[in-house]
């Protein structure tokens, strides 16, 4: 079938079979591999887009659903040459080591501060808690959002 | 060049500083290139057949279904192994696809290479494999009265006869834990047209790797190069091979690149485990409470195959009774072999099932002396100048065992206006139905000792090359960067040593340089830290020699505030390498009794862990963790932190959550639904204080450390669940029915 969707503001158009999810779409048809693949039952965030607004495991929807929606994925959010205050703030206070689940969490945390640019500590906290690191502890994470949270007061 | 005057900036990116990876920006971004994000074209996607069942005689495999699909290359099995047929990296016993008989679940029997993954899958799914099950041995006390047995550890201390006045005992369980990195298997092998092949995958020692898969192939160690993957976390669980065998025959069968990804499920087959333990414990203290005796016996649970087990049994049996003086010790350490799956290194290695035991028992022998727990820790702390109470080995390196426990003791309590108030900060959160008036609060006390480096006599050495050139400098190291930070650390020696910041790190392949050791152990700080730290004293000496210079930095060399050369110019006729094979000062496998000089270096910790408990619905919050962490020297404060934190995190999930699921073998939980990690609403915040008391031999004085925030944690929430409840809590993790229904 013929999918389109509009991927961090630009109109992709693809052939697509019906198993597919979205994530297998961005990671093997159009070469956005920043989202990632940890355990495809929606449990750890690794592969977390917005989809018209809304933070979703992409591995959970299947592309065929997703027709014309608007789908911002980490490699929408900001580039090397220009972060986005997030992943500034996230390399500032050493919020990735091994770093797969970053992208996820960068998205995440994201979706959060544009949806609620103050939110309380406890707010981050279950903001956060659909994505899984294994690495940090969620120590510098969560201090890389509070300070953004800080700059928002 | 013209002679110039000014003043030499120091580096700013140099040892001490929290100097920000060098990965960073391609890891927030999402570009940062992981192993199971490579492709190559003409690529070929590999799947693998796994048993599902424990224990199974082969009776036939039908591979013809799976090979006349479309777009399938290639089937194989054992038989089509091309050279020799079983893998290990201690004792290659592990067959490289099953021999015939199936030993574990998730034993892999069949590898297929086809155009896509799902073909490469569905053709995996079509093999025909028919198995006549047999009875598995799922139990660590069969497999001890069975005498199936990887290593026996005797360790005797002082005399038989001498007993203490106060005796208690236990018998302590833990279950197997998974290192669940979020960065599944994945790989790839790439044929160089010459008969030779270029191999991806997962690993934390690609030397180790190299003469295995060489071997397996078939060929020589010049035509396989083991490149280091990137990998998204390893935590132990990339210390044996997995994928690289497979992708390397299916590669060199049809000729093609082959990339090969592991699902979760299969990632939860496809890695080794934290060995699941049964401890049995005997105490006994004088009534002035200094310890007498220790007494115990360890039994491992090793799975089907060797892989690491002889070390771990070595490490949890010479830590047996943890961090302590005593005079009389008798340990007997079993790695078992069992029909469950293989286990091997995780995170602590052998340190964490004891440090369970001994930390309970430590409390217990307070409690029926009347003691403070921490008073009678301080009272039996092992120090410098004391013996390893196993190895009767002297310490003569430092070990804060002292600092650590007097630090936490002085870090203030969380008050009572920590208690919960949003519903989201009771146990089981805002889902559950616990009111706040049934919460207890519980604290816990636990410390921690671990060796460092590889022990027992094992030759462990580490090789690095810095090379100077017309802009900088870059070390060069098949030492592997799993998450930790060792990119940013190798960078800042580096830095320091040559005073030149633009260093780069690279991750050679074994055809270009020699083995860095593994990563593992708490050992690439001290070993190839140590090793780029020579080599960068050796390219900065040979330079000021050369030039009569005094100091280098990015602009060239100096002599008394003048400029004399550029890096240009000294690299004019080429860069210029040193390459360092550095060796600790050795050690020695253990006599008869268990004695000798067993271990290069030590780490402590200590913890203080405070807990909420539900008591009706036995669920548990875990509020603060306090922690006081010996580090040698601090390179770069913001990894230290993530270090103690990531580790504490490992540790609570032993404690309350993590549990590998095992019903006669077959593993009941491998997925991240059904097996629990700690997320934001499970991990607390840490506060920690930082001991720096230097190594003699580390780099500029730092330790490794990072596996000590696992081992303390576990039994620091434990002790603060039973302090919260009065339950004795033997095993872990501690389940809601352990509280809830006794």
């Amino acid at each position: 079938m013929i999918v389109a969707l509009t991927i961090n503001g630009e109109v992709r158009t693809m052939e697509a079979t019906g198993f597919e999810s979205l994530l297998d779409v961005l990671r093997d048809r159009l070469d956005l591999r920043g989202s990632k693949d940890a355990c495809k039952q929606g449990e750890c965030g690794s592969c977390s887009v917005i989809l018209d607004g809304e933070l979703v495991c992409s591995c959970l929807v299947m592309v065929g659903d997703a027709e014309g929606a608007s789908v911002t994925t980490v490699e929408g959010i900001g580039s090397a040459g220009d972060l986005h205050p997030v992943q500034q703030s996230f390399l500032d206070h050493g919020a990735a080591q091994c770093g797969f689940c970053t992208p996820g969490l960068v998205v995440a945390a994201t979706h959060l501060l544009e949806h609620d640019p103050v939110p309380s500590t406890d707010d981050v906290r279950e903001a956060l808690s659909g994505n899984i690191c294994r690495c940090t502890g969620y120590g510098a994470i969560l201090r890389a959002v509070e300070a953004l949270v800080e700059d928002g007061r | 060049m013209t002679a110039q005057t000014r003043t030499r900036a120091p580096v700013r990116r140099g040892v001490g500083a929290s100097v920000i990876r060098p990965d960073g920006i391609p890891k927030v971004t999402g570009s940062f290139e992981y192993v199971g994000d490579l492709e190559t074209d003409d690529m070929l996607w590999g799947a693998t057949r796994r048993a599902t069942v424990a224990r199974a005689r082969v009776v036939t495999i039908d591979v013809t279904p799976a090979i006349v699909m479309d777009g399938v290359h290639a089937v194989l099995t054992f038989d089509d192994v091309p050279g020799h047929r079983f893998q290990g990296q201690d004792v290659r016993d592990q067959p490289v696809l099953c021999d015939g008989e199936v030993r574990h679940w998730g034993e892999a029997i069949a590898v297929v290479a086809a155009d896509d993954p799902e073909t490469a899958r569905n053709a995996a799914a079509a093999i025909v494999v028919e198995l006549e099950e047999l009875a598995p041995i799922t139990d660590i006390e069969e497999a001890l009265a069975t005498e199936q047995i990887f290593r026996h550890i005797r360790i005797r201390t002082g005399d038989e006869d001498t007993r203490g006045d106060i005796v208690v005992e236990g018998v302590y369980e833990v279950a197997g834990q998974d290192q669940a990195p979020l960065g599944t298997e994945a790989g790839l092998a790439v044929p160089d047209g010459m008969g030779g092949i270029d191999i991806w995958g997962p690993s934390q020692w690609i030397h180790a790797d190299h003469p295995q898969i060489a071997d397996c192939l078939g060929l020589g160690p010049e035509d396989v190069r083991v490149h280091p993957g990137a990998l998204g976390g390893a935590f132990g669980a990339r210390e044996d091979l997995s994928v690289q065998t497979h992708l390397g025959m299916l590669s060199l069968r049809t000729g093609r690149p082959v990339k090969m990804v592991l699902d979760r499920t299969e990632s939860f087959a496809g890695h080794v485990k934290r060995h699941a333990a049964r401890l049995h414990y005997r105490h006994e203290a004088d009534l002035e409470g200094n310890l007498v005796r220790v007494t115990a016996t360890v039994l491992l649970d090793g799975g089907a195959y060797h892989m690491t087990s002889e070390a771990v049994i070595g490490n949890a049996s010479f830590f047996a009774a943890g961090a302590y003086r005593c005079p009389h010790v008798s340990i007997d350490g079993y790695a078992l072999q069992t029909n469950n799956p293989p286990s091997g290194a995780m995170r602590g290695f052998g340190a964490n099932q004891v440090h369970f035991a001994v930390e309970a028992q430590m409390d217990r022998l307070a409690a029926v002396l009347g003691r403070d727990p921490l008073d009678l820790r301080l009272q039996n702390a092992l120090k410098s100048g004391d013996r390893l109470p196993t190895s009767q080995q002297l310490i003569d390196v430092p070990l804060p065992t002292e600092e650590v426990l007097r630090s936490v003791m002085a870090m203030p309590m969380p008050d009572d206006a920590d208690a919960p108030a949003d519903p989201r900060t009771l146990p089981g959160g805002a889902g559950l139905t616990t009111g706040s008036g049934d919460v207890v609060r519980g604290v816990g006390y636990a410390v921690g000792i671990k060796n460092l480096q590889f022990s027992e006599g094992f030759d462990d050495y580490a090789e690095a090359a810095v090379e100077l050139t017309a802009t900088g400098a870059v070390v060069h190291t098949a030492a592997i960067e799993v998450g930790q930070g060792l990119v940013t650390i190798l960078g800042q020696i580096a830095r320091s040593t040559l005073g030149i910041e633009n260093v780069d790190v690279s991750f050679d392949h074994t055809g270009q340089i020699g083995s860095a050791g593994s990563t593992s152990a708490s050992r690439q700080t001290q070993m190839s830290g140590n090793a780029v730290l020579r080599a960068a004293e050796a390219v900065r000496d040979r330079v000021l020699a050369q030039y009569g210079g005094d100091a280098l930095d990015d602009d060239g060399v100096w002599r008394r505030g003048r400029l004399i050369a550029s890096l240009a110019e000294v690299s004019a006729a080429g860069s210029i390498t040193e390459k360092v094979l550095f060796r600790h000062r050795g050690t020695e496998p253990p006599d008869e009794d268990g004695h000798g000089r067993t271990h290069v270096d030590y780490c402590v910790a200590a913890q203080r862990a405070v807990v909420d408990v539900d008591r009706e619905l036995g669920l548990v919050r875990v509020v603060r963790i306090d922690t006081a962490q010996d580090v040698g020297r601090m390179l770069n404060p913001l990894q230290v932190i993530g270090q103690i934190e990531g580790g504490i995190a490992q540790g609570l999930g032993q404690a309350v959550m993590e549990e590998l699921v095992l019903d006669h073998g077959v593993l009941r939980n491998p997925t991240f639904t059904d097996y629990l990690l700690p997320t934001t609403l499970d991990m607390p915040d840490v506060e920690a204080v930082i001991i720096e008391e230097p190594s003699p031999w580390g780099p500029f004085g730092a330790k490794g450390f990072a596996e000590l925030p696992t081992v303390t944690a576990t039994p620091a929430v434990v002790a603060a669940i039973r302090d919260a409840t009065g339950l004795a809590l033997t095993r872990v993790p501690v389940r809601p029915e352990d509280i809830a229904l006794v």
